[in-house]
């Protein structure tokens, strides 16, 4: 496919011409480059469709997707290597505003967005249109806020906003600190992705799927830092967009009878609202309902006779297993009751916690159908418990919505993308066009939700087990945890509450949902790939920059060479390349889903102090470092004190810490956000004035100036 | 670079303008998504309040995002420190 060729000339004015024609000239030609690369790649994708015809086997399709766009993606980093420290850190700030908009929706979209947004709604209905508005939202504040000032100041990294705004190192040391911490929660989860979809697409091991990744990553953007990294997240852009609206409109076509379900939709909504209540009024999905009930009573009445029903359990599954070596069992019969003992909690304790959990999931597959459009459902029978939990419910939505967007605006890599730019007025239009291509797949996943819903519903609920469409299988066999089906009450057809699936799945198994050839499923992980690598390469990058910028250079070794700068800088990305994937080998699921709460700390600690320093002119070091520290503070205490994780790790009792307002622990942002911002306040009011330098500084930043008169004023440590 | 005042009066047309579009922000996202419940009724083959979290609050936002930049530019331009690289 031909490899769209970045630029390596620079936006240099030809003789009589003013720079805004030379920009536009250099806008034109790159989209010359891409609309190419785009059409190229739509071919490639159609040779391997007519090759799949001809009777290519799968594996090589996998491959040749896994190998064509790593590949690509290494090409453009080569081409676009640089020593130069404006190239690697901020793209030379010449990328236009439509393309440094693709970069940032790549940036942005990662694979929770890719793979799992759509199954998280499907599974959630209306509550999971949360991370919808939060995500998308996010980007209001960015462009209100913060990233035109950004560009204004016109350096290199969020701390360094920080150091400079507010003076010396300890502001900058303490923005590091968390910048640093959720960059790396954040970069560990989409090498997970990386390593699990590159097994997906070519069955090869979790760690040559991570070490793989990781060389895509690497090529690109250690030897081009933020230069090959725009350039390859444009592609990638591209990529993961070919590959999720093409299936969707596909499926648009079967079942909304149009191929932009995006606009029509509604329509299937309706419907499936319709066998919805169908189902809820089957009198066969409540007999497996009350199955489930029946053993979730069960698992729960163990747990209330513990430590007893332990011991009791043990001298149970002990004696079984003599007494089948007593009567010589078959051996299949006697290794089943030895994994039985085996597999028993080994203490009461776990007992509890694993008990506890068997008798939640089971509750949970009992409990009534959930309307999917319905807002702040509950299950409860009781009237009044029900109104208790959807207002918590609907505390906790707009809870998480707003973390969720506090914490867009202050996640880093994606403010980081605010330097690229030429100009202020190019920062702003670049919010727009990221939001523009955010929304290309943030439109279609909610959409993408309802169709694959209704499809489950009307092509696998009700249908006998021999009828089942051949994905159903497929699937399950892959792994139990894509979608399981237990025939519970044994009547050889298929009831709701007796199917389970995984929320990776609905993004995934799309293609074959919707009967496509497995080409498209090839695209689809290719896609996914695209979106895990671009947030991991803009993640590495902020990461690394912010250790050999803030740390190095400002603080260790303020009288580095350029050359020496950026050598260090690409040592670092090496290093936390591999110490990142050092810790995804180790395979923390528990860290993959720990990254929502990167967005609650990157809120908590970064967005008032970024705000402030621009909006109040009064706000001072000292407030600032007491604002980040209680931001940083009061949502690392709820989160380890509440999240059961983090309760395991540091041996507190489940329930001795009460939520607060019934808020979850991921939204524990909203507590320290306003506090944070608080504590900036009265930190800068029982302190000092900010000093005359500082106030022109913030002059400065609130008015763009033409580059005549763009000299930086010079407040302290510059 | 402009003087004093022509500072002061850009800062505070700007300050107006976030504001105004941060309120519609915030009137979208949360007194929409608070009043889910109630807000039902049948929109162009949606139920409201999902129409609004799926769709109609994400095109306010870029819509939000798109009328800054054309407003800001706009000002940029009336009080001459536009940018020559932009048209």
């Amino acid at each position: 496919m031909p490899a769209s060729r970045p630029v390596d000339r620079s936006v240099r004015p030809l003789a009589a011409e003013v720079p805004a024609q030379a920009a536009r000239r250099y806008s034109a030609r790159l989209g010359r480059y891409y609309a190419w690369f785009t059409a190229g790649f739509l071919l490639f994708v159609l040779l391997l469709g007519v090759g799949e015809r001809l009777g290519l086997p799968r594996v090589l399709i996998g491959y040749t997707f896994l190998f064509a766009t790593i590949g690509l993606y290494a090409g453009i980093g080569i081409m676009s290597r640089t020593t130069d420290v404006a190239e690697y850190y901020v793209a030379g700030r010449r990328v236009p505003a439509f393309f440094n908009g693709m970069a940032t929706g790549a940036d942005w979209m990662s694979a929770a967005s890719f793979i799992g947004l759509a199954g998280t709604l499907y599974l959630l209905g209306f509550d999971g249109l949360a991370f919808v508005l939060g995500w998308t939202g996010g980007y209001c504040l960015v462009a209100l806020l913060i990233a035109p000032y950004l560009r204004r100041f016109g350096q290199f990294t969020i701390p360094d906003f920080i150091g400079a705004r507010y003076g010396g190192n300890v502001a900058r040391a303490i923005a590091m600190l968390a910048a640093l911490m959720c960059s790396f929660i954040y970069v560990v989860a989409q090498i997970y992705g990386v390593g699990l979809i590159t097994t997906h697409l070519t069955n090869v091991d979790f760690s040559y799927g991570v070490f793989l990744g990781l060389a895509g990553i690497l090529v690109c953007s250690f030897l081009g830092g933020m230069r090959a990294v725009t350039w390859t997240q444009v592609a990638q852009c591209i990529i993961l967009l070919v590959a999720y609206l093409i299936p969707v409109a596909w499926l648009g076509l079967q079942h909304a009878g149009s191929p932009l379900p995006q606009v029509s939709y509604g329509a299937v909504l309706e419907r499936l609202g319709q066998r919805e209540s169908e189902l809820a009024r089957d009198p066969r999905e409540q007999a497996v309902r009350e199955v489930y009930l029946a053993r979730a009573a069960e698992a729960a009445a163990r747990v209330a006779q513990l430590p007893r029903s332990w011991q009791d359990g043990q001298e149970a599954a002990r004696r079984s297993v003599d007494a089948l070596r007593m009567r010589h069992a078959p051996y299949s019969e006697l290794r089943e009751a030895e994994r039985a003992l085996a597999r028993y909690p080994a203490s009461a304790e776990a007992a509890r916690r694993a008990w506890q959990e068997e008798a939640d999931q089971n509750a949970a597959r009992g409990a009534p159908l959930m309307p999917h459009a319905e807002p702040f459902w509950s299950g409860q029978a009781d009237p009044e418990r029900a109104e208790q939990e959807r207002s918590t419910k609907r505390w906790n939505f707009l809870a998480l919505v707003f973390c969720l967007m506090a914490g867009t605006a202050g996640l880093p890599h994606v403010l980081m993308r605010s330097y690229t730019t030429p100009t202020v007025n190019q920062a702003r239009k670049s919010v727009f066009w990221a939001l523009f291509f955010i929304l290309l797949l943030y439109l279609s996943a909610p959409a993408l939700a309802v169709l694959v819903k209704y499809a489950v519903y009307t092509q696998v609920v009700g249908k006998h087990f021999s009828e089942l469409p051949a994905w159903v299988a497929a699937w399950s066999r892959i792994d139990p945890s894509y979608l399981r089906l237990d025939d519970v009450n044994h009547d050889g057809i298929v009831q709701l509450a007796e199917l389970q699936l995984g929320p990776d799945i609905v993004v995934l198994a799309m293609p074959e949902i919707a009967g496509l050839p497995y080409v498209v499923t090839g695209l689809v992980a290719a896609g996914g790939l695209a979106a895990a690598l671009s947030t991991a390469d803009g993640l590495l990058l902020t990461i690394a920059n912010a250790l050999s910028h803030d740390l190095y250079f400002k603080m260790i070794n303020t009288t580095a060479s350029a050359a020496r700068r950026v050598t260090m800088a690409k040592v670092l990305l090496l290093v936390v390349a591999l110490v990142a994937a050092f810790v995804t080998l180790m395979r923390p699921g528990s860290i993959v889903s720990l990254v929502g709460l990167a967005f609650s700390l990157a809120a908590a600690s970064l967005f008032p102090a970024l705000v402030l320093g621009v909006f109040w002119r009064r706000a001072n070091a000292a407030g600032a470092i007491a604002g980040m520290l209680t931001g940083f503070g009061v949502c690392a205490y709820y989160i380890a004190t509440r999240y059961p994780f983090f309760q395991g790790m540091l041996g507190l009792a489940p329930d001795g810490w009460p939520l607060w307002l019934g808020i979850d622990p991921i939204s524990a942002g909203v507590f320290a956000v306003p506090l944070g911002f608080a504590a900036i306040v009265v930190g800068s009011l029982a302190t000092a004035r900010p000093d005359a330098a500082s106030a022109r500084f913030v002059d400065f930043l609130r008015m763009p100036a033409p580059p005549a008169a763009q000299d930086l004023p010079a407040p302290k440590n510059r | 670079m402009p003087s004093g005042a022509a500072v002061q009066r850009y800062w505070q047309q700007t300050r107006r303008l976030t504001l105004a579009l941060l309120l519609l922000w915030f009137l979208v996202t949360f007194v929409g998504a608070f009043f889910a419940r109630a807000l039902r009724f049948s929109f162009l083959g949606w139920p409201f309040s999902f129409y609004m979290a799926a769709q109609g609050a994400l095109l306010v936002y870029l819509f939000i995002v798109f009328v800054y930049a054309r407003l800001q530019a706009r000002r940029d331009a009336a009080f001459g420190v536009a940018d020559p690289q932009d048209d």
